[in-house]
């Protein structure tokens, strides 16, 4: 009964639904998105197949920044990730999200390093010479 | 109206006929199912955040078995990447079409998407089988074990996206573009772009790192 005395209200739900809570989608934004993902795609590739650098290190370290640009492109682009989407809580819920993954790569990284380092041979070795 | 009641405000009575409603129920939040899917591709972030972390540790053990720059052909991997790429902007054009009620044009291009993400599953079961026949098994090592387990549950994925698509296709011809069907859509939109992401990760950390020297 509300809905038919307040029909903007009903239009408003309809439009909504259909938006899917998303930024604007445009053409553009996916062309633009395309555009950049491809050279950002490019360019490691090259640098890996081409040996463009002679230290693997600079190419390791510059392969994972292009890479981490890339997935901010597809975000905003593809996955019209915005501040505002859902009102904030896709925002939300990937930093929460981004939290749990740097805790888990890098204490996964940093407990096992020191773990093989402790278990190495000459430790075990010196260990026994303390005694 | 089942889930609203109206009640009599109590100073409304110098204005009798006036009824205020009040929801019975926690007012359903508009796309709440965008929320909650975004919420389950988060929780899907972190198995495969898991697994990186996994293939972080194993990488390098190689058991004196083969390595990363022994077995990963980056010409393959360079024509994969592009099939998943190219998936995620047929996939927009689908959506564009989508949003202006272009029914046909819609169903051709998640058809056309649907054919590059079998033409992935194609490529990555190539590279798999390609790497069985070298000797190069999941058993043979603890980097072999975390880099079939990595890249394999993205292929699954794929081929649960796949499916999905699949039936989406057939939903689409029955009833058209309702609004459900658009909710769907959009959900497998999130879902295709989100696995493109990962593979972006994959192709990146497992595959260009791996072939260094």
């Amino acid at each position: 009964m509300s809905a038919h005395q307040n029909p903007t209200l009903d239009q408003d739900d309809h439009h909504h639904e259909h938006d899917g809570g998303h930024g604007e989608i445009t053409l553009r934004g996916y062309m633009t998105g395309f555009v950049l993902a491809v050279i950002l795609t490019i360019i490691p590739f090259w640098l890996v197949m081409g040996n463009v650098f002679e230290s693997s290190g600079t190419t390791a370290l510059v392969v994972l920044g292009l890479g981490a640009v890339q997935m901010v492109v597809h975000m905003v682009y593809f996955l019209h990730m915005s501040p505002s989407a859902e009102g904030g809580w896709n925002l939300m819920a990937l930093i929460f999200t981004l939290i749990i993954v740097v805790i888990a790569l890098v204490g996964s990284l940093w407990v096992m390093y020191h773990l093989n380092t402790n278990m190495m041979p000459d430790m075990i070795h010196d260990m026994k010479n303390m005694f | 109206m089942s889930n609203t009641t109206a009640i009599q405000h109590p100073g409304a009575a110098s204005a009798p006929g006036k009824l205020q409603f009040f929801l019975k129920q926690e007012h359903h939040p508009q796309n709440g199912t965008s929320l909650g899917f975004w919420i389950y591709l988060m929780s899907d972030c972190l198995i495969f955040a898991a697994l990186f972390a996994t293939y972080a540790v194993l990488g390098r053990s190689y058991a004196a078995g083969p390595s990363g720059a022994d077995l990963f052909n980056l010409n393959l991997i360079a024509v994969s990447t592009a099939v998943l790429l190219l998936s995620s902007i047929t996939y927009g054009f689908c959506v564009i079409e989508a949003q202006r009620k272009r029914l046909r044009p819609a169903m051709i291009w998640l058809g056309i998407t649907g054919l590059l993400g079998l033409t992935f599953l194609g490529l990555e079961i190539y590279e798999f089988a390609h790497l069985i026949h070298l000797g190069a098994v999941p058993q043979r090592s603890a980097f072999l074990s975390a880099f079939y387990t990595l890249v394999g549950t993205h292929g699954l994925h794929v081929a649960f996206g796949v499916i999905w698509l699949v039936t989406l296709l057939f939903q689409l011809r029955k009833y058209g573009l309702t609004s459900e069907n658009h909710r769907r859509l959009m959900c497998l939109s999130m879902f295709w772009h989100f696995l493109d992401l990962i593979w972006i990760a994959v192709f990146s950390f497992v595959y260009l790192l791996g072939t260094l020297p």
